[in-house]
């Protein structure tokens, strides 16, 4: 099939320069973190711009995300997923047949990359589902470098055999048995322990969230997937997408397809938060939808806080949704209207999940089938004309056990 | 003028050093913590540190967190908190510096948080989590209010930091002693009175050094490097272990250790 003109390809906009130097967007970023660690910000930001001008570097990435991930992921019509819906063509970015199973790697790879960049020796990680986590212990597997995990209590349990792989893999895994024992407190206690090893250890943060400027190298390593899918849909439909849907819970997945076509404004972007049981504060995890403006680890964005800062308890089904707040770009987004929020409960996600595996024959991540059931919805309306991409940024192999528990629970 | 810079004209007029005993508030229940200022202020203390408790505390240990953990647990606020300082403040003699998040100033208000803590008597605010980049619309506001908006330094902060840091600094210089969270530690770093002695060469601000100090002896050997000593996890670990059970006992442990700390700071 003939390339298609460049007119595809994103256009410049304002936005492309964001963050700005003091790693804003728009009022949303910067840096709220304690003075200990400003220095190893400023010295992660060097190098990564550095990293950016370094073909060499480009090129390690570049090999490592073809041969040793798999990518590109495939861009895949769902067929029978749109023949049940009855409306719109429904396309996955299939992000589950990267090795380890999500979206995660491209972004571990590039810090582990940077973590040899700037001589550190040591790596530390928070993980919520699990997938960071063994997307970390994977890339510091694969460079021979020692890393430490942070997981909640909680989140041991339900996702068991993410646990496992990362033993195997020789990861330390460090329980946190503080707070609500989800990912916000894996988050606090990574901090932690950066606080003190700050010299010799690199904090490989795994969503588009914390202070800059990691909302800014998060969501660079993760626009590989909005890159490929501009590529994919070009070769494949011969034009873009109408309508592209991904969950958002520190928002990465999104954060990494949104970026690459935020400038092109005929396509209709869509982000889904956990809703969890009910809009209830404390049963439900979506910080863009339900919060307000604040500050949480490291960052000004949307938070859940109660009155007086302090964060509240959120609930998903979905350990990796299970956040109180959201990346800066994401609420930047939000206030400009450039992307649309939406939340589905924890019944519609399970539903989807089912249904997906059921039409298509692939188990979705949990968390990416929050961003399938909102598609339903959404596709339902459109005409067969029109082309919804959801991001299907992992698989549900490690949800499987936790979502039989949850369905015979009822 | 601060009270705080008052406070520091009088000590180094007098050769003194400050002890600054870091406390929470509100644990166990915020009247302790209005009779344990009023005995801290008896018990010789220059200032003291009131923390504000905090959901997400990055920057501090088990002891500390674990403290704010107990008083949000009381669900005390914020409101609760400035009207016992308000209450406390009109006979309590030394300085009051708040320790708080930036969540929870930014979320109160920014200026309704200063002007409420202003009238509610506290002389200057630490915010730790606030780093100089981010904070000259902060600073601006607590000058406008006689605060002092304190400055931290680590011992990871570049030279290029420090100056910048220097330039803007209020009340004191809080040096945070190690790399890491707040906790007590048996051995502080062998170069650290050479640090602080070679930060003061570089200001007329005070400089006090908290993080890690846990008893009289390591408090001592600083009495030739800084203007003030800080201690939090000593003190609030005597509250955390005494003060479920008996409220006398740990008022009286965390005076008494107060009163050996001010002893040993003591020059002649």
């Amino acid at each position: 099939m003939e390339r298609m003109p460049h007119s595809f390809l994103p256009k410049p906009s304002p936005d492309a320069e964001l963050p700005d130097s003091r790693g804003r967007f728009g009022e949303f970023g910067g840096r709220y973190v304690p003075e200990t660690l400003m220095a190893a910000l400023d010295q992660l930001e060097q190098s990564y711009l550095e990293a950016k001008q370094d073909t060499a570097f480009q090129q390690e990435l570049a090999q490592l995300l073809q041969h040793f991930v798999g990518r590109p992921s495939p861009l895949y019509h769902a067929k029978r997923l749109t023949e049940h819906c009855g409306g719109a063509q429904i396309w996955l970015k299939r992000e589950d047949l990267n090795h380890t199973g999500a979206h995660k790697i491209n972004n571990t790879l590039g810090q582990a990359l940077l973590t040899r960049r700037m001589g550190k020796a040591r790596v530390i990680a928070e993980t919520g589902a699990g997938q960071h986590g063994v997307a970390t212990a994977t890339a510091c597997a694969h460079f021979g470098i020692p890393c430490v995990i942070y997981m909640g209590e909680e989140d041991v349990r339900r996702q068991a055999p993410n646990v496992r792989a990362m033993r195997l893999m020789g990861a330390e895994i460090c329980p946190v048995t503080s707070g609500s024992r989800t990912l916000r407190d894996a988050v606090n206690q990574a901090m932690r322990d950066w606080m003190a090893s700050v010299e010799d250890t690199h904090y490989i943060l795994g969503s588009v969230v914390g202070p800059h400027p990691f909302p800014l190298i998060v969501r660079d390593f993760q626009s590989v997937i909005g890159r490929e899918t501009i590529e994919q849909s070009e070769t494949i439909l011969g034009r873009l997408p109408d309508l592209v849907v991904a969950c958002v819970g520190g928002g990465s997945n999104a954060g990494g397809m949104f970026y690459p076509l935020v400038a092109n404004t005929d396509v209709e972007l869509v982000g889904v938060e956990a809703g969890g049981l009910d809009a209830q504060p404390g049963n439900h995890a979506a910080s863009l939808s339900q919060g307000q403006p604040g500050v949480l680890h490291g960052s000004f964005s949307y938070v859940l806080q109660d009155e007086d800062g302090q964060t509240d308890e959120v609930h998903s089904a979905s350990a990796g949704l299970d956040y109180p707040g959201v990346g800066p770009e994401h609420s930047h987004w939000k206030s400009t209207g450039r992307v649309s929020y939406c939340s589905v409960t924890d019944q519609e996600a399970l539903d989807a999940f089912q249904l997906m595996c059921r039409t298509e024959g692939i188990l979705p991540a949990l968390e990416s089938s929050h961003a399938v059931a909102a598609t339903l919805k959404l596709a339902a309306q459109r005409s067969p004309e029109d082309v919804v991409v959801i991001c299907l940024s992992g698989r549900g192999d490690k949800d499987a056990a936790e979502i039989e528990r949850l369905l015979e629970s009822g | 003028m601060s009270a705080i810079d008052t406070t520091f004209d009088q000590l180094r007029a007098d050769g003194q050093v400050a002890f600054m005993p870091f406390i929470t508030a509100g644990d166990p229940d915020l009247e302790f913590t209005a009779d344990l200022l009023r005995a801290l202020d008896q018990a010789g203390c220059s200032l003291i540190e009131l923390g504000f408790p905090y959901s997400d505390p990055i920057a501090d240990g088990p002891v500390i967190q674990e403290s704010y953990t107990r008083a949000l647990q009381q669900n005390v606020r914020v409101g609760d908190i400035l009207k016992m300082v308000e209450q406390v403040t009109p006979t309590v003699q030394v300085p009051l510096v708040a320790m708080v998040s930036y969540a929870i100033i930014y979320r109160h208000g920014i200026e309704a948080f200063l002007d409420q803590s202003q009238s509610a008597g506290i002389a200057g605010l630490i915010v730790p989590d606030l780093p100089s980049d981010e904070a000259d619309s902060l600073r601006s506001l607590c000058d406008d209010r006689d605060l002092s908006l304190i400055p931290l330094i680590t011992p990871t902060t570049t030279p290029e930091r420090v100056a910048r840091i220097l330039e803007h600094s209020r009340g004191f210089i809080y040096y945070v002693s190690i790399a890491g969270i707040t906790g007590e530690r048996t051995q502080l770093p062998v170069e650290l009175a050479d640090k602080l002695r070679q930060l003061r060469t570089q200001t007329k601000t005070p400089v006090c050094v908290g993080f890690g100090i846990r008893d009289p002896e390591q408090a001592a050997l600083l009495t030739d490097a800084a203007d003030g000593v800080i201690v939090g996890s000593a003190i609030v670990r005597r509250i955390g272990e005494l003060a479920g059970e008996n409220r006398d006992a740990a008022l009286q442990s965390v005076v008494e250790f107060s009163q050996e700390m001010v002893d040993s700071l003591k020059r002649e």
